[in-house]
């Protein structure tokens, strides 16, 4: 290989003029992780409505829930995020259509990528908590609607406390592709640690420190966050009971 | 050692292949001058292609109308040409009829990175010529000069940089374009939004769906892009040429002999008249692209310059 190697690149000025180069990566990983968590608390709120949805008795709230998960779990979130930012705009009525458009660019930009990851990563996630919820015994719903509990009470008391324990490691996973998804946010042009790695590669011409910079954060990220559920996993361990 | 030895054997057989075909090249009638390639025992590139009977191109989808596939899927542009001629070149010199020539897919991204770590050999597209990236490539004689200006609509009011004040202004993300619109935004205050399209196609969408008012971007890509709009009359490109590109094969870095060689193609394409003639097939006839459509750029000012004296000098 003929590469001139520069690990001194990130604090190099920026051809830009916009400061230097590590500020570039740094207001990108600003960018991913406001993403990423806003995205992964809507997602779990959204995901856990969606997923008891797809237990309850009544036909109509299922399939409600069912054609969502489908829809969004089933197409590419690329697709979904380009459907979000050029098509949705042209079909909402022109006020609201140029209202849209004319926003502030970036916040535009935001809102649409938090709106397309939220929605598919609650997808994701209904499925784990239906998986979940199924997963605990139908004698112990019958045992506590025996006792008198109404149909929310035995979810929130018996079966959700039980079913969020089982699927803590699916959803760590889920938690993780959050950060790793939030990097479709560069191609409607919102610069977050992926897209800014790209500019830096392209302006400095020293593309491999870049994005071996990117890999080293975003598994620095990932591992935050795998340390984080452990102890959630650990905390609310039950002794005696699921893996303890 | 032994292997050292076999080595130095086979540079002198493949030398002693070579040295007959240069002779009766250099034999031939005039205005054939020093054979770049075949005076030295070869290095680098050159060095790569004899021994595995295969150069590799770096190819482009939708550069129009420097490399793009045209309607029958097939590779064509302006720089498509070039580096056909320099595949030919390369044939000749090294006396290998049977040249495989493999193509490979590039954007803008990878690139640069594919031509420094040596899967390519050369890519000839619409990549500028800059001093950064001649740390990690080097490049041949320009074969184009772009400058950058605004394709807007024709009712948007807009005709002079000055005119985006607080408007939004899409440009293609890690382009020179980015970097000027950029600079030029800071040091004047003009309050420009900046939004950043990932290739020349979606740049084109940010205007057409109104969410930004001009897209800046290098002249000769903006009449590419009015020349494959649904309505091409709605269009036109204004502003003066912020600071010109120089476009350029790509090449290894250090690679004196190979580059040499794409340098003299390029020369001689220049000088006997070549260039002019796919300068016309490509930017003032109708292309196989969308069922047939004119670029229509006329020559730039800065090209007949280049035509009569062939550099290869950055402007950035």
């Amino acid at each position: 290989m003929n590469y001139s190697w520069d690990w001194l690149v990130f604090f190099r000025p920026s051809v830009t003029g916009e400061g230097y180069y590590w500020q570039m990566i740094l207001r990108g990983l600003g960018w991913t992780v406001a993403l990423s968590l806003l995205s992964w608390a809507m997602a779990l709120g959204i995901g856990t409505a969606a997923g008891v949805a797809r237990t309850l008795p009544q036909r109509g709230v299922r399939w409600a829930a069912a054609a969502y998960v489908h829809c969004f779990r089933n197409t590419p979130l690329l697709v979904q995020l380009f459907i979000w930012y050029f098509v949705v705009p042209e079909l909402l009525p022109t006020r609201w259509g140029d209202a849209i458009k004319q926003m502030n660019p970036v916040w535009n930009q935001f809102l649409t990528v938090l709106v397309a990851l939220t929605l598919y990563t609650a997808a994701k996630a209904a499925e784990q908590v239906r998986a979940g919820i199924e997963s605990v015994p139908p004698s112990q719903v019958q045992a506590a609607m025996a006792l008198g509990l109404s149909r929310a009470g035995v979810y929130r008391d018996v079966v959700l406390p039980q079913a969020f324990r089982i699927v803590i490691p699916p959803l760590t996973s889920d938690f993780l592709n959050v950060f790793k998804n939030s990097a479709v946010a560069l191609t409607i042009g919102l610069m977050e640690l992926t897209g800014q790695t790209r500019q830096l590669s392209e302006f400095s011409s020293q593309p491999f420190e870049a994005f071996v910079a990117a890999t080293l954060i975003y598994m620095l990220v990932t591992y935050v966050v795998i340390a984080l559920m452990r102890w959630v996993e650990t905390r609310s361990r039950i002794p005696g009971y699921v893996g303890a | 050692m032994t292997s050292r030895i076999h080595r130095r054997a086979l540079t002198a057989a493949l030398l002693a292949c070579l040295v007959p075909g240069a002779w009766s090249q250099a034999a031939k009638p005039a205005a054939k001058p020093a054979q770049p390639a075949a005076a030295q025992p070869l290095t680098g590139t050159l060095a790569k292609i004899r021994e595995t009977g295969t150069i590799t191109l770096g190819t482009r989808s939708a550069s129009v109308p420097f490399n793009y596939l045209d309607d029958n899927n097939k590779q064509a542009g302006y720089a498509w040409e070039i580096a056909q001629h320099v595949v030919d070149r390369v044939k000749k010199d090294l006396n290998l009829p049977n040249l495989q020539v493999k193509t490979m897919e590039v954007t803008p991204q990878t690139r640069i990175p594919l031509v420094a770590n040596q899967t390519l050999d050369l890519e000839c597209s619409s990549t500028t010529h800059n001093t950064e990236r001649e740390r990690q490539v080097s490049f041949s004689n320009t074969f184009f000069v772009v400058g950058a200006r605004l394709l807007v609509r024709k009712n948007s009011g807009i005709r002079y940089w000055a005119d985006l004040v607080g408007k939004n202004i899409v440009v293609s993300g890690g382009t020179t374009a980015e970097r000027l619109i950029r600079e030029a935004n800071a040091k004047n205050g003009w309050g420009i939004n900046i939004l950043l399209a990932k290739d020349i196609n979606e740049n084109f969408l940010m205007v057409e769906t109104g969410r930004a008012q001009a897209a800046m971007q290098d002249d000769v890509i903006l009449y590419g892009n009015i020349a494959r709009a649904n309505k091409p009359y709605d269009w036109q490109v204004v502003g003066v040429p912020m600071a010109q590109e120089a476009y350029a094969c790509m090449l290894r870095k250090d690679d004196a002999q190979f580059k040499a060689l794409v340098d003299d193609v390029i020369a001689r394409m220049m000088k006997s008249g070549e260039m002019e003639k796919i300068y016309t097939k490509y930017f003032l006839s109708k292309i196989n692209v969308k069922g047939g459509v004119v670029v229509g750029m006329p020559v730039p000012e800065p090209m007949w310059e280049l035509f009569r004296n062939p550099n290869d000098k950055a402007f950035q």
